[in-house]
Formats: structure tokens, C-alpha cells, sequence
């Protein structure tokens, strides 16, 4: 398989904790800028200019290289209506695409389903960090969470090589089907398998990487090195999902809010640094998202919940450049402070499900949306 | 019976009405006698809850009023889990909180949550009826399913359906009509106070009855007619047959042999129609007492009986690890992790992923899930340095184990009385075989021999029942 004949891949990097979008996608030019942000602002001539409004805050510079080659979609003001200002519930209601009740099912579990009906893949879909986001959980679709690819495994804790072998060999033995067992023991076997081969099959990717491209030292950087693995090893894998954190900024922003977009900006430079060496950046969409922005008005040392944010759609394949309007800060145009979002978040996820995976939309995120055109045809 | 298989029997009833007991408690246990222990369970003389709060406290303030923080907040009850002196007390506040699922999600509280599970503590082992009061009331539920939205004049049927449906009486015992006039009951039971969280955060919340928001107006309610309130709603529930048989169904499934799940209770009969009876009788026979009902249950041959037939959830999993190895009864660096660690295998304590709680059962098993349960008791269990397998390790050299058939053994004990297949437990022996007896000259690598089988026992099938 020659590696431009892949299929789509999309990977996810999900920015935990709210990111202040008015101090990521600047307008510099704006007074009310200025106004708004006494003490929480960027200095104008730090701003990366994008145009003669609009500017990416001082550390995004890896990312305005990409943009710069046209392959970056700022998506602004995303969100939905009556922000509940709430990580949790916002952080849901993005994951299961449900903003009026309490979802069950992740929308990325619901692609993995799709994509992989018959489960013949148990690393159709991978997040990478401990446990599983409610995006990736549906029942009985089955999904990998790697937290460190270099230790990912079965009774990693028995450390003596030819013990370690011989235990999962015995595990291989003990989970192997039976005949005439019950359906629990059956199922509890199978899926004993599935772990197996998933940990056995990921064991690869580390093996046959390699790349001149060095990663910075960040947990980002270090998922996303994770996920290049991994998608380099052909296993299949179509969804990766990762995070960073904390983009709640309440106090201290001025301090956080660069650190944590210079790791997050420096990983994915290298990230798709490294797709290019291995000639796959034509595969791979990454998305951004966070559960919301943050307040207009600074609080003194950060900001505090708000509304409309930010998505960037980065790859190859994407159409770069600023897709809808930031939303006013006129005072009058604020709804609690906040910029009122004017994008519909579900929108987002119907152009990655339906124009780069080639699936129904609608079922996945629980109805019709208005899609942007920013994928390349 | 012999002493072991008295030992057995107890482990099964600890790790049923707790989270398990480590071989000191099970003797202590297997003298007071079976019946002595069931009532110790249900009428517990130690005072205190769980481990040392105050220390805790010192360390961790936000133990205490968590807010919107789940990972405290679950930290909190794991806590409380690990080191509670009045195990069943905290087993049956995790039960309740299956069936009265309440989730930050939403809620985005937790100390309102904590205080939901603080009610099950004092309630859950008392009178149905009165948990059922207690339940409405509760301001975390309150705003869960919006009761603090149902007024006299625009009734919202949240609350009063999930009471019939998820709470009582199981679907199709009810019509539509009943979920009206049951909400309509309910009106005027709200929060206070009603400020909105911004800009100045949460306000701790409580209950508050509006008068002047009750609807007072006569009501038809399962056959029953009547200017009812709220109360006189939950007496008539409490009285339906179908609500004794839901409730106890709900028990057994917890607490005796996998169901079926919820949504199937209409179709499938019972796994056990004869037990859910013998629990249905005395349920009612008691006036819908929990004590009564579970000394039923904890002392029926079908309790004793049932070992290892229903698959333990990750909470389970990962309290009685952590109990066994002798973590975490002190505020330890780290204990703030704890709480994560069900939501690592699929089940986030306090956030439950709908008022309709989890799917238990083979549910919780998923290749990502088996593996973290795997991992997680491996990870501690292979430990040398940790207290409770230290303590294994002593033991196991004063019982003069040596052969790999008497480590094998030994370690099915210590990990709870474990029963194997014949198949698995021949494959365990001949991995054992290979390493040949036990080198007590040199008891490093004796305890790091010690430490993998106990590894192997935690990652057969066997291991995930309880």
C-alpha cells in the first residue's frame, strides 16, 4: 500500500478547559480590544498579523507557517446557543452533539462505528491519554486509550523480559475461545483477544518508526509523535484523539495562555514536519476545538468563562484561511459578557464526517448543519 | 463446612456488602460467625465513616467542597470507599447511586453531589419510603431532572416520569396521564437559593417548598383520586407491587447475580424468580424496610451460592485493589488520582452517562476497559513494596508455601477465594511449574515471584466476576 492511497485519517486535539479565542485570533486593530483587555492582551507589535484586522497570538508562529502554505482553516465564533459556561456540561455537549439533554454516545465513537461495523479493527478508533473521552464512547464499539505508546501493553508490571513472555502467553491461552463456554465467558475471552492483539498489534508501530524530525519535549508533542507512530504502521486507524491542558485561564493567563499554545503550536509543526517526510500529509486532517471561549472583559490576571470559540481545521487537503466572522464585541452584541457564537460547532464535525470521511452526517450529529467549504476537492 | 470454605463464604459476603477484606478481617469475621457479620454489616458500631478526614482535609482542601471539579469530588468517595469502617453503608450509597444516577455533567457540582451520596449513607438502609422523600427533595436531583423547572402553570414532566420509570415502578406499570398528575405533585419542590451561578459562582443549594407554585388541584393518580402532594404520591408508588419487584430485581442485580439489563426487565423473566419473591415478601412484609430486605438476602442460599456470577463494576475493581494492597486508607501523595481511575475502565463515579445510570455486566467490558482492569491490579498486585502484599508475601512464607501448586493456591486465596476453571486453573499451574518451587532463600526474588502470580490470578476471566 503506497501511503497517498490511504484512507482519510482525521485527528482530533481537543484544547481542555476553555481557550480565550479573543486572545488566540486577535483583532488587533480593534479598539474594544484594548478597551477590553487592560491587563490580559498581547502587545500589537508581538501579534502575528494575519490580515489588517485579524492577527494569531505571539507563539502561534509554527501555525502561521502552515497557514501561510494555505493550510489552515480558522473557523470562528463556533459553539451553540445558551453557553452553560459549565466544562463539563459544554465539554458533553461537544462530545455527543447534544446541547438540549444529557447524549449518551460520543460522536466520534458513532464514526469509528460506521466506519468498522463488523469491529474487524479494534484500533479503528485510538485516544491517546489515559482512559476514553465521551467523544470515543459508544457501547460495544471498540476503542484502544494509549496513554505512553513506549509502555502501552498487557501486565506491563512484570518486568523480567521471559517472564513478561511467559505471561502473555498464558494470557493469550487463558482468553482463547472455548467450546461450549457461556456467552459472558465468550465475549469476556473474545474481548481478552481484541486487548491482546490491539497491544500486540500498537507494539509495531514504535519498532518500525522512524523520522529525522525531532519532537519537542511537551505531553503534546509527545501524543502527537504517538499518534505519527501509529498512523505510520498502517494498522488502520482512522480516528486519533488527544488533548492538552489546561486552557482554563482564570488567573495568570498572561503566563499560561503562550506556554500552552507554544507547545501546542511546536508539536504540530513537528507533526506535520514529520507527515511530510513520510509523504502522508495528504491523509491526515487534524481539528481543533475547545469547549468554549472565554469572557471579552479581562478579570485582571486572566479571563473567565465564555461562549463562542475557535476551530482550526489543519492538513494538506484543507482549503487555509478564515472561514465566517469573528463575532462583535460591541457592547450591545455581547450576551453575558460574551461573544455570541455565530457557527454552529455541529457544522464543523458534518464537513470532517461527510466531505473528508464520506459519511452521512446527519445520524452522527443528530441532524443537518451548515457545512464551510474548506477542504480542498 | 471447613475453615476454608467458611473463609471463602465470607470473602464473597465482604466483597458483596463492601469491598472486600483482607485475611486478618476474614478470620475475624469467620469467628464472630456469618449471621454475627451480616448484622455487624447492617448495624455498624464503628463511628467513623472512612479514613481520617481532618488529616485529609489539611492536605487536600478540596476534598471537601470540590465545585465543579469532578476529579476531587470522586476522589473524595474512593476515598471514603477504600477506607470506610461501615462498608455496607458505602456499598449501598454506590447502589443507590446506579439507580438515582445524578451526574456533574450537568449538575457541574460536586459538592452538592457529595452531599446526595451523603444522604444515601444515612438513608439507604432505612425505610424505601422515606429515601424516596429524601430523593425529591435533593437539590443536586432537584436540578438534575429540573424539578426546580415545574411549576403550577407550565408543569415539566421530567422529574415525575424518571420517579415512575427509573425510580420505582419500572416503564409500562403507569400511563401518561399518572406521569402528569404526578409532576403536577411535585410542583413548588424547588432550590434554593435561585441565583444564577454568574458572575459570582455556586451557592450551595437547598430544598425549598413554594406554595405558591404548588398546584393543589385534585388529582387522578394510578387509580387514586385526591388533592395529593409530593408525599402522598410516593406513599401510593411505594405500595405498587410492581415497585417491590423493580426495586428488588434492581438489588439482586447488584448485589447477587448479573440481570439482564433495565430496558429488557418488561420482556425477560427474572434470573432467579423463586429469590426475587423470597426478596419481594420480606420487603413488603417490613414495610419496605432495606435492613430487613437485605438480611433477607445476605442470609438466602441463593446469596451464598451465587460467587462469581456477576461481573464487577470498575468502582468495585478498583476500591477492592486498593483496599487489598493497603493504599490509600491516609491522605498519600497520589490520592487524588484515585478518583480517575474507574473512569479509566468506564465508569465515572459521580457522572454517571444519563439518569439512566449504567449498563452493568458484560457492559462494562470492552477491550480498552479489560485491559485497564488488567493493568490496574497488576500494576499494584505485582507490587512488592505496598503494604497488603508485603503482608501477603509474610504470610505465604510462615504457611511454608513452596510448591508452584501450593503458590497457585495460595495466591487464589489471598486475591479473594478465587475460583477457577478446571482449564484456567491447570494453565496457571504448569505456567507456575515452569519456574519450578518457590526459593525462600531469597526472598526478593520469592515476593517478585509472588507478585506475578498474583498478577496472573487478577487477569483471568475469573477475576473480573466478584
Amino acid at each position: 500500500m503506497t501511503s497517498t492511497k490511504k484512507d482519510p485519517v482525521v485527528v482530533v486535539l481537543q484544547l481542555t478547559g476553555g481557550n480565550d479565542y479573543y486572545n488566540t485570533i486577535i483583532p488587533y486593530n480593534d479598539p474594544l480590544y484594548q478597551d477590553n483587555r487592560p491587563n490580559v492582551k498581547y502587545p500589537t507589535d508581538e501579534i502575528i498579523k494575519i490580515n489588517d484586522n485579524l492577527g494569531m497570538m505571539p507563539n502561534m508562529g509554527p501555525i502561521k507557517e502552515l497557514y501561510d502554505q494555505g493550510k489552515v482553516a480558522i473557523i470562528h465564533g463556533a459553539g451553540y446557543a445558551d453557553s452553560p459556561r459549565s466544562h463539563f456540561r459544554s465539554m458533553d455537549i461537544w462530545h455527543t452533539c447534544e446541547p438540549d439533554k444529557v447524549g449518551t454516545e460520543g460522536w466520534a465513537g458513532r464514526v469509528a462505528r460506521e466506519l468498522d461495523p463488523n469491529k474487524e479493527n479494534v484500533l479503528t478508533a485510538i485516544n491517546f491519554g489515559h482512559g476514553l473521552p465521551r467523544a470515543l464512547a459508544v457501547p460495544g464499539v471498540p476503542v484502544a486509550a494509549i496513554a505512553d505508546l513506549g509502555t502501552y501493553g498487557l501486565l506491563t508490571s512484570i518486568s523480567d523480559t521471559s517472564q513478561r513472555a511467559k505471561a502473555l502467553d498464558l494470557f493469550s491461552r487463558m482468553y482463547s475461545p472455548t467450546i461450549g463456554g457461556t456467552f459472558v465467558n465468550d465475549y469476556l475471552r473474545s474481548t481478552g483477544t481484541d486487548a491482546m492483539v490491539g497491544a500486540d498489534i500498537v507494539k509495531v508501530a514504535p519498532e518500525q518508526y522512524s523520522s529525522t524530525v525531532e519532537y519537542p519535549n511537551s505531553p503534546i508533542a509527545s501524543h502527537l509523535r504517538d499518534i505519527a507512530q501509529v498512523y505510520f504502521a498502517d494498522l488502520g486507524t482512522r480516528i486519533f484523539y488527544t488533548q492538552h491542558a489546561s486552557f482554563d485561564t482564570h488567573a495568570g493567563e498572561m503566563a499560561s495562555h503562550p506556554a500552552l499554545w507554544k507547545d501546542v503550536s511546536e508539536g504540530i509543526s513537528a507533526f506535520f514536519a514529520d507527515l511530510k517526510e513520510h509523504d502522508s500529509g495528504e491523509n491526515v486532517v487534524m481539528y481543533l476545538f475547545s469547549e468554549f471561549g472565554r469572557r471579552v472583559h479581562d478579570n485582571g490576571s486572566g479571563t473567565d468563562h465564555g461562549a463562542a470559540g475557535a476551530m482550526f481545521a489543519i492538513g494538506d487537503s484543507v482549503k487555509g484561511g478564515l472561514y465566517g466572522e469573528m463575532p462583535s464585541a460591541k457592547a450591545e452584541d455581547l450576551e453575558q459578557g460574551d461573544l455570541v457564537p455565530n457557527y454552529d460547532f455541529r457544522g464543523g464535525y458534518s464537513t470532517l464526517v461527510e466531505d473528508w470521511l464520506g459519511l452521512d452526517a446527519n445520524p452522527i450529529v443528530g441532524g443537518t448543519f451548515e457545512k464551510l467549504d474548506w477542504l480542498k476537492k | 463446612m471447613s475453615h476454608k470454605e467458611d473463609l471463602a463464604l465470607m470473602a464473597h459476603l465482604l466483597r458483596r456488602a463492601g469491598f472486600g477484606g483482607n485475611r486478618e478481617e476474614l478470620e475475624r469475621c469467620v469467628a464472630q460467625g456469618y449471621d454475627a457479620t451480616v448484622e455487624e454489616l447492617l448495624n455498624p458500631t464503628e463511628e467513623q465513616p472512612g479514613g481520617n478526614m481532618a488529616l485529609m482535609l489539611r492536605y487536600h482542601p478540596s476534598f471537601l467542597l470540590p465545585g465543579g471539579t469532578p476529579f476531587s469530588g470522586q476522589a473524595n468517595w474512593m476515598y471514603n470507599m477504600v477506607s470506610t469502617k461501615r462498608p455496607l453503608e458505602e456499598k449501598i450509597a454506590l447502589f443507590w447511586h446506579h439507580v438515582f444516577a445524578t451526574g456533574n455533567s450537568k449538575v457541574d457540582n460536586c459538592d452538592q453531589l457529595l452531599e446526595q451520596i451523603q444522604m444515601f449513607r444515612e438513608y439507604g438502609l432505612g425505610s424505601y419510603r422515606e429515601l424516596l422523600v429524601q430523593i425529591s427533595k435533593n437539590p443536586a436531583m432537584i436540578f438534575w431532572l429540573d424539578n426546580n423547572e415545574n411549576h403550577r402553570d407550565a408543569v415539566n414532566e421530567n422529574w415525575g416520569r424518571e420517579l415512575l420509570e427509573l425510580f420505582s415502578m419500572g416503564v409500562s406499570n403507569y400511563t401518561e396521564v399518572d406521569v402528569r398528575e404526578c409532576s403536577r405533585a411535585f410542583t413548588g419542590w424547588t432550590i434554593a437559593p435561585k441565583l444564577p451561578r454568574l458572575p459570582y459562582g455556586r451557592y450551595p443549594w437547598k430544598f425549598e417548598y413554594k406554595e405558591e407554585d404548588h398546584d393543589e388541584g385534585e388529582k387522578v393518580f394510578l387509580g387514586e383520586q385526591g388533592e395529593f402532594n409530593g408525599e402522598e404520591i410516593i406513599d401510593i408508588v411505594v405500595q405498587q407491587p410492581a415497585t417491590a419487584r423493580f426495586i428488588c430485581r434492581h438489588l439482586y442485580n447488584f448485589f447477587v447475580a448479573d440481570e439482564v439489563q433495565v430496558p429488557a426487565w418488561t420482556i425477560e423473566p427474572a434470573r432467579d424468580e423463586e429469590a426475587l419473591d423470597t426478596m419481594m415478601n420480606a420487603f413488603i412484609d417490613s414495610n419496605y424496610d432495606m435492613k430487613t430486605l437485605l438480611r433477607t438476602m445476605f442470609t438466602s442460599e441463593f446469596f451464598k451460592e451465587a460467587r462469581f456470577s456477576k461481573i464487577k463494576s470498575p468502582a468495585e475493581v478498583v476500591a477492592g485493589t486498593l483496599k487489598m494492597v493497603g493504599l490509600y486508607d491516609s491522605p498519600d501523595p497520589g490520592i487524588l488520582n484515585i478518583g480517575k481511575e474507574p473512569t479509566y475502565m468506564g465508569q465515572s463515579i459521580l457522572d454517571p452517562p444519563s439518569v439512566e445510570g449504567w449498563q452493568t455486566g458484560t457492559e462494562w467490558i470492552n477491550s480498552g476497559s479489560l485491559l485497564a482492569r488488567v493493568n490496574f491490579v497488576a500494576d499494584r498486585v505485582a507490587n512488592t513494596q505496598l503494604p497488603g502484599v508485603q503482608t501477603i508475601i509474610n504470610q505465604m512464607q510462615s504457611d511454608g508455601i513452596t510448591t508452584p501448586e501450593e503458590l497457585v493456591n495460595a495466591a487464589l486465596e489471598h486475591m479473594g477465594f478465587v475460583e477457577l476453571s478446571d482449564e484456567t486453573k491447570e494453565q496457571l499451574l504448569e505456567n507456575a511449574q515452569s519456574s519450578g518451587n518457590i526459593d525462600w532463600s531469597n526472598p526478593d526474588t520469592a515476593g517478585v515471584r509472588i507478585g506475578e502470580t498474583l498478577a496472573l490470578v487478577g487477569a483471568t476471566t475469573e477475576y473480573q466476576f466478584g
